[in-house]
């Protein structure tokens, strides 16, 4: 048995190589969110949704009522539900296309891979949420001067902030039930029962049971998250957000991740 | 150099899991192409998604040129690996996804033209979705990812299938050329004829286990030889006497003895013969029978129980 001193094929490179770096890894999983039918037609869907949105809320929100709240609010609406999905399909399809059999083998660091993927979705997202919000930004310029309204500005700085984070969770929600579970279908059906099934159940709870309706705040993220949408926050609120988001992203991301290392590749 | 060294992947418990890889130990030589044999789900596929990382194993060990796959900085440019040509998004062009292989190792972005020239994929086709593939064009697409680096390794798991018989005799080509230039080329098949014409080096694994290993040489030479009579129980008779012990083949006798050995024993027993000659490759052939037909058996045991 030689060792390997053995010419290689005339063509191969030196054996002392460079790893491959962080943002050349991000680049790809960025590449890989727009190169598929599925997710081109997300993102541009998201994209065409805040155009709607915005010319809706031009035609049918009343004059007094016409303000950038209201078209932030209208836009928000299509991205939270589109972003998830985003955030599901970045990794679950890895698993469902099986394209996860080439993504390890060229870089046989699971945790690294996860990590430009997060990245990449969480770029993708804010870039499309500051996307949209420009174009409701433009929409109430445009829409108050049609209709005749002085241009109001009507929300706050830090309200338009939580609007990022409220959105930037909703996708790490999507990201971790991804992570998770590890199937397209799977990761979907399970974003919308626990955006659209569970606050109906925990709001029926809630109404019936004293202590859940003063615990609801600790435990329910979807509760506590959809609080950002509003202004004047309270500590309480903030602390809600972290001890309910630790329940449901942070320790559901943790096992998700340690299942995702030591699974095996088919 | 790929040396896996007692390697074992248990599914489930210690007692009622199943051993897919058990204490498995070979090496595939640099400047050589190592056949991979053993019949559909003998564990062929699962040793080879040890040896790249995607499966844990339960232990032991698969080193590429003495460190482990993980260990590799940028694995694409020393190792090209083909495990599943069907594992690719049904969505992305062929072109699209050798753009990802070029972009993941950081190469120039004229290797993938150069790999869809060297794999025989038209511009045309090239542009075409993946969803839109033939086998034989998948496996063609696979090759070029795996080949995008100029790696110094290959690893392919069942190449040859779904290609065409032009493409067969392509890939034999182009392996061949890539071992002679220095090239480790480990292929698994569930096909004797596809290893013997291309190999080598020969591993055979069964349920898991390896049951023969060597050049292809000495495991051809290994063979023995074959022997037929009219009367076959006074041939066999006349054998073990003589102290050679043989087993029946269709219609015949096979012995690891010399055919001239063979020759003298018939002579003088008085059995008249009606063939005498070296097995060729026949030890292998009826060897890798028996191994397919054992793990049939178990296949039906399996649905039975």
């Amino acid at each position: 048995m030689s060792a390997s001193t053995l010419e290689r094929p005339a063509t191969a490179t030196p054996v002392v190589r460079a790893g491959i770096p962080t943002s050349r890894l991000v680049g790809v999983e960025l590449q890989k969110m727009f190169d598929t039918r599925s997710g081109f037609w997300l993102v541009t869907g998201g994209g065409i949704a805040s155009l709607v949105a915005t010319i809706a809320t031009i035609l049918f929100a009343p004059h007094s009522e016409l303000g950038y709240g209201a078209f932030a609010g209208a836009i928000g609406a299509p991205l939270s539900v589109i972003l998830p999905i985003l955030g599901v399909l970045g990794v679950t399809s890895e698993w469902s296309q099986r394209t996860g059999l080439s993504t390890f083998t060229m870089v046989p660091h699971r945790a690294r891979v996860i990590g430009a993927k997060a990245a990449a979705v969480l770029t993708v997202g804010l870039g499309s949420i500051a996307l949209a919000l420009a174009i409701g930004a433009l929409g109430n310029v445009v829409g108050s001067t049609l209709v005749g309204v002085p241009i109001r500005w009507d929300i706050p700085v830090t309200q338009v902030l939580q609007i990022f984070l409220a959105d930037g969770l909703g996708m790490l929600m999507g990201f971790t039930l991804g992570v998770l579970i590890r199937n397209s279908p799977g990761a979907i059906v399970g974003y919308f029962v626990y955006a659209l099934v569970l606050p109906a159940i925990l709001g029926t709870l809630a109404g019936v049971q004293d202590w859940f309706a003063h615990a609801q705040g600790w435990i329910d993220f979807q509760y506590s998250s959809t609080r950002l949408y509003d202004d004047g926050l309270t500590v309480t609120d903030w602390a809600h957000l972290g001890v309910s988001g630790l329940i449901w992203l942070v320790i559901p991301l943790a096992i998700g991740l340690r299942l995702l290392m030591r699974s095996e590749v088919k | 150099m790929i040396t896996i060294n007692s390697l074992t992947k248990r599914y489930g418990d210690s007692r009622n899991g199943h051993l897919a890889v058990d204490d498995v130990t070979f090496t595939a030589e640099t400047g050589r192409i190592t056949g991979f044999l053993g019949p559909n789900g003998a564990g062929k596929s699962t040793t080879m998604r040890v040896m790249v990382g995607l499966t844990r194993p339960t232990s032991g060990t698969a080193l590429i040129d003495g460190r482990s796959f993980a260990e590799l900085p940028n694995p694409g440019l020393e190792v090209g690996v083909l495990l599943d040509a069907s594992a690719q998004h049904a969505g992305r062009t062929g072109r699209e996804i050798l753009a990802i292989a070029q972009r993941t190792m950081g190469l120039p972005r004229r290797r993938v033209d150069e790999m869809l020239r060297h794999v025989g994929l038209t511009e045309n086709e090239a542009e075409r979705r993946v969803r839109n593939y033939s086998l034989g064009m998948r496996q063609r697409l696979g090759i070029a990812a795996a080949l995008i680096g100029d790696p110094g390794v290959l690893i392919l798991d069942e190449p040859a299938n779904g290609l065409d018989p032009a493409g067969i005799r392509w890939m034999r080509d182009m392996l061949r050329g890539y071992a002679d230039r220095g090239g480790t080329v480990l292929l698994s098949s569930h096909l004797l004829h596809e290893i013997e014409v291309v190999a080598d080096d020969i591993v055979v694994i069964g349920n898991g286990r390896i049951v023969a290993q060597g050049s292809k040489d000495e495991l051809l030479a290994a063979a023995g030889t074959l022997v037929r009579a009219a009367d076959l129980t006074a041939l066999s008779t006349a054998l073990s006497d003589a102290g050679v012990s043989s087993s029946a083949v269709d219609g015949g006798l096979r012995t690891d003895a010399e055919p001239a050995h063979v020759g003298d024993i018939a002579l003088r027993a008085g059995v008249a013969l009606t063939e005498l000659r070296s097995a060729d490759g026949a030890g292998l052939e009826e060897m890798f029978l028996e191994l397919t037909a054992a793990s049939q058996r178990d296949l039906k045991e399996g649905i039975a129980a």
